[in-house]
């Protein structure tokens, strides 16, 4: 099913009679049962105001014409929403909905915040069929509770996405990487970690185990970012051999494969992905025995490769944080659960909320609860 | 202002919940005197008064658990309290009902810099937590004008903003986890010192729900390494448009300031007044601030001072020394204080789409001419977030009433240009009549929906943020459950 307007949408679910599984491009591997309802037919710009920095789409708007329309205006999505598709071997055009309802956030999330701090409002279906909006398109509005983050990262299980509200920001006029050589990864840690206790600005932060390179960005006009290029270099240097990208291109590129995981491309296995305070990360991949590792934000997000079927959260033993399986065969998903457990009270406070807000229980059924691991 | 008749049946049970909670709590940390708990009866919304039941003082997350618990037994609504510096009336009381003020849990729990957190109890000043991290050059971001005084429990629950917050975001964007109790008592925590939390955002919920789904007791924010350097410049236009229209063509420049504020005549005057900060005297001026090194300062103000060129300025005077800096800001941080020097005055929080700045303000002037009472406006330009300060004489009968018709107009006016009631104060009592102006029954009940799930017997601050007519069949369903 594939209605054209919001109003279309709120009818479908409305007079749906079985479960519904919503889909956005269908990009990030998410599979679910139940008959698919996809957004795609709801797309559109409906307002842009490069003034004032917010955009409103339509929830099917594909992220590729979103990013075009701000290019024009020299402004973009400053949280750099990753592309799953290389990682989880999907086909399809990731939708700005998709997006949000996964709260998908690429490496500026360690400097300006994720999807859900640059959501300023919603319009969604809930599983009643009932419009619902929160928020608006201002930059600050407290106005009633804040759905609007509640929304962003419900992959869908609260209500149907069917219009966004953004606050967009001006592009960088360059970007540049200073490039340390670091093999350990607590030491990789210790210097992801000066680097953002610095003034510098650091955009991005991220360690690449297989190459013994740590990588951090900078943005803004061409004079800063080599000022602080420079005193990144005075502030690390004696870490490990330092070196800067020499193009823009290079640096583009070097955060692109970043963000979308490319070293985990092509190769066999489970992919997990660890949202953990960066200095207790060294200890938690050494328990993992991992085939490969990929640390971003710092060090607060772990990308991790593991042999098919290990049960990665007993391997990694206590830690505070969270472990998603973005990657793995719907045996394994539903053996080992795609979403971290909860602890009770929350459990409970989550399970009321869908209650209410989907009460026949047919949005992405299975999907973000305990032990029924068919997600992502 | 209504409020909800209070509960005889409660209030009779007062002495046998004295007794109960004095076996939870310190004798000290009850207020029962019916003179001491006047302290309680209001926050800065100071327009409305009722002095609570009671107030406890408890100093730790067991003690907030085991009073909760006791109330939640008895049917007794809880009022939750930071430091009392709501301009909404978030903390406002009935006389049925307790006030748990955290303000004596107001410790530092952990300050870690390597993972750029600070974990405090919720009753410490949003000032004295940047004041922790000082020593290593680190801050805390939100910075509400009240920072001196007001609580982080507050900032939580209002989601605080304040004048940075252009670049840096407010509260919910610097919060990371909080620990989180209960009506029932029940003790949780939720996120941490990681980035996102895992499940729903339960956290984005509870930051600004205005103490009705929770008590925070805890919470763990980000800290962020001071900037090298910062620097305002500021600039004087001969309207209220054209200094709007700059403000437009410096965001849609590229350069983001930390912040961009905005003051107009009636508002300079009287801050002229107060604090002789050598404001000029104008129609409109802004300050605009940018950071970095020395270098990457002159850059960007290069950039701006070019833009505000283009809009013929009447002054355009930057920075030289922290101390022409201090100035600079002197005027601003003085602004509601001079206001109070001339009369009574409402200060409103609607927020607007930045590009709609010229035709609100001169709507706004229209419908001060219209009511006959004086308007100042100070506010936060660069996000939109309008702080009209409406003038008037609480000795003068019917005064009060007209100013907040007037007040209740301009915020509908920000509603119609797409905007919203409140950016960073929080609806509380004040503009809790006015949500249906923003928001559709369907969109309420859906707020409503989620109070009911963590608060099932709305007790907890029950008569706020939403119209009382709709919230009525839940809170005397309490009413008769208890």
């Amino acid at each position: 099913m594939e209605p054209k307007n919001e109003a279309e949408l709120a009818g479908i679910i409305a007079a749906a009679e079985g479960p519904l599984a919503i889909e956005g491009g269908g990009t990030r591997g998410v599979v679910v049962g139940g008959e698919v309802l996809s957004t795609s037919g709801l797309a559109g710009v409906e307002l842009y105001e490069p003034g004032a920095l917010t955009l409103v789409a339509r929830a099917g708007t594909p992220v590729a014409k979103i990013e075009a329309v701000l290019a024009e205006h020299n402004q973009r999505m400053a949280f750099e929403p990753m592309d799953h598709r290389g990682l989880v071997g999907s086909s399809g055009t990731p939708t700005i909905g998709g997006v949000i309802a996964g709260n998908i956030s690429g490496p500026r999330r360690v400097q300006v915040g994720a999807a859900r701090d640059f959501l300023l409002g919603v319009r969604f279906v809930d599983g009643r069929g009932q419009v619902i909006r929160n928020g608006g398109r201002v930059m600050k509005n407290v106005t009633g509770y804040d759905l609007v983050k509640l929304l962003a990262g419900s992959w869908g299980t609260l209500g149907v996405l069917s219009e966004v509200a953004l606050k967009v920001l001006p592009m960088a006029e360059t970007q540049a990487s200073v490039l340390v050589e670091v093999s350990d990864a607590g030491a990789a840690v210790g210097v992801m970690s000066r680097a953002l206790g610095s003034p510098f600005e650091v955009s991005g932060a991220a360690f690449d185990p297989a190459a013994s390179l740590v990588m951090l960005r900078v943005e803004g006009f061409e004079a800063s970012v080599a000022y602080r290029l420079e005193r990144l270099k005075d502030l690390l240097g004696d870490a490990g051999e330092v070196s800067f990208t020499e193009t823009f291109e290079q640096s583009e590129l070097l955060w692109r494969a970043v963000r979308d995981v490319d070293v985990f491309q092509g190769r066999a296995g489970d992919v997990w992905r660890l949202s953990v305070k960066p200095s207790q990360a060294p200890e938690v991949v050494a328990r993992l025995e991992a085939d490969g590792l990929l640390f971003d934000w710092g060090g607060g997000l772990i990308w991790v490769l593991m042999p098919e079927g290990v049960n990665f959260r007993q391997r990694a033993g206590g830690f505070a944080g969270h472990a998603t399986l973005v990657r793995a065969s719907e045996e394994v998903k539903a053996r080992l659960g795609v979403f971290h457990p909860l602890p009770a009270p929350l459990q409970v406070i989550s399970d009321g909320i869908r209650k209410r807000f989907d009460p026949r229980g047919i949005l992405n059924a299975g999907l973000m609860q305990p032990g029924a691991g068919v997600a992502i | 202002m209504e409020m909800p008749t209070p509960n005889p049946e409660i209030i009779a049970r007062k002495a046998a919940l004295v007794a109960r909670l004095e076996r939870v709590l310190p004798k000290e940390a009850i207020i029962s005197d019916e003179i001491e708990t006047r302290a309680y009866e209001c926050d800065a919304l100071t327009a409305y008064k009722c002095p609570p039941m009671l107030a406890v003082l408890p100093s730790s997350t067991q003690e907030v658990s085991d009073v909760l618990r006791i109330c939640h037994e008895m049917g007794v609504p809880v009022v939750p309290r930071g430091a009392g510096t709501s301009l909404a009336g978030g903390a406002l009381p009935t006389a049925d009902s307790i006030i748990l003020g955290v303000a004596k849990m107001n410790d530092v729990l952990e300050t870690d810099y390597e993972n750029r957190i600070i974990r405090v109890q919720t009753g410490r000043t949003n000032l004295s937590v940047s004041g922790a991290v000082a020593e290593e050059d680190f801050f805390y971001a939100p910075d509400p004008s009240s920072q001196l005084a007001c609580a982080i429990a507050g900032n939580i629950a209002m989601n605080s903003g304040g004048a940075h917050c252009l670049k840096y975001g407010v509260t919910t964007n610097n919060l990371l986890g909080v620990t989180l109790v209960l009506m029932d008592g029940t003790v949780t925590e939720i996120g941490g010192g990681y980035l996102d939390s895992g499940g729903l955002d339960l956290l984005g919920l509870i930051c600004g729900s205005e103490g009705q789904l929770g008590v925070v007791t805890e919470a763990t924010l980000r800290i962020l390494r001071k900037p090298e350097g910062a620097r305002p410049v500021l600039i004087g236009f001969d309207s209220n448009e054209v200094a709007g229209a700059c403000v437009s063509d410096i965001i849609r420049a590229g350069v983001l300031p930390v912040a961009i504020e905005f003051m107009d005549r009636p508002c300079i005057e009287a801050t002229e007044a107060f604090a002789h900060a050598g404001y000029p005297m104008c129609e409109a001026l802004l300050i605009v601030e940018v950071e970095g090194s020395p270098d990457e300062i002159d850059a960007q103000l290069k950039v701006i001072k070019d833009i505000a060129r283009g809009h013929n300025p009447v002054e355009l005077r930057e920075a030289q020394d922290e101390d022409e800096a201090a100035r600079i800001w002197l005027g601003r941080k003085s602004a509601f204080g001079a206001m109070g020097q001339i009369n009574d005055y409402m200060c409103l929080d609607g927020t607007i789409p930045v590009t709609a700045l010229p035709l609100v303000l001169r709507r706004i002037e229209e419908m001060s001419k219209e009511y006959g009472l004086d308007v100042a406006n100070v506010f936060h330009a660069g996000d939109g977030n309008m702080h009209p300060l409406i003038l008037f004489d609480a000795n003068k009968p019917g005064d009060l009433e007209l100013c907040e018709d007037f007040g209740a107009d301009i915020l509908k006016l920000c509603v119609e240009v797409g905007g919203c009631l409140t950016g960073e104060h929080g609806v509380g009592v004040e503009k809790r009549d006015l949500m249906l102006v923003q928001y559709s029954k369907v969109d309420l009940e859906a707020q409503l929906a989620i109070k009911d799930v963590f608060d099932p017997a709305w007790l907890l601050n029950p008569a706020k943020v939403f119209p009382l007519a709709i919230t009525k069949d839940r809170r005397e369903a309490r009413a008769t459950a208890a």
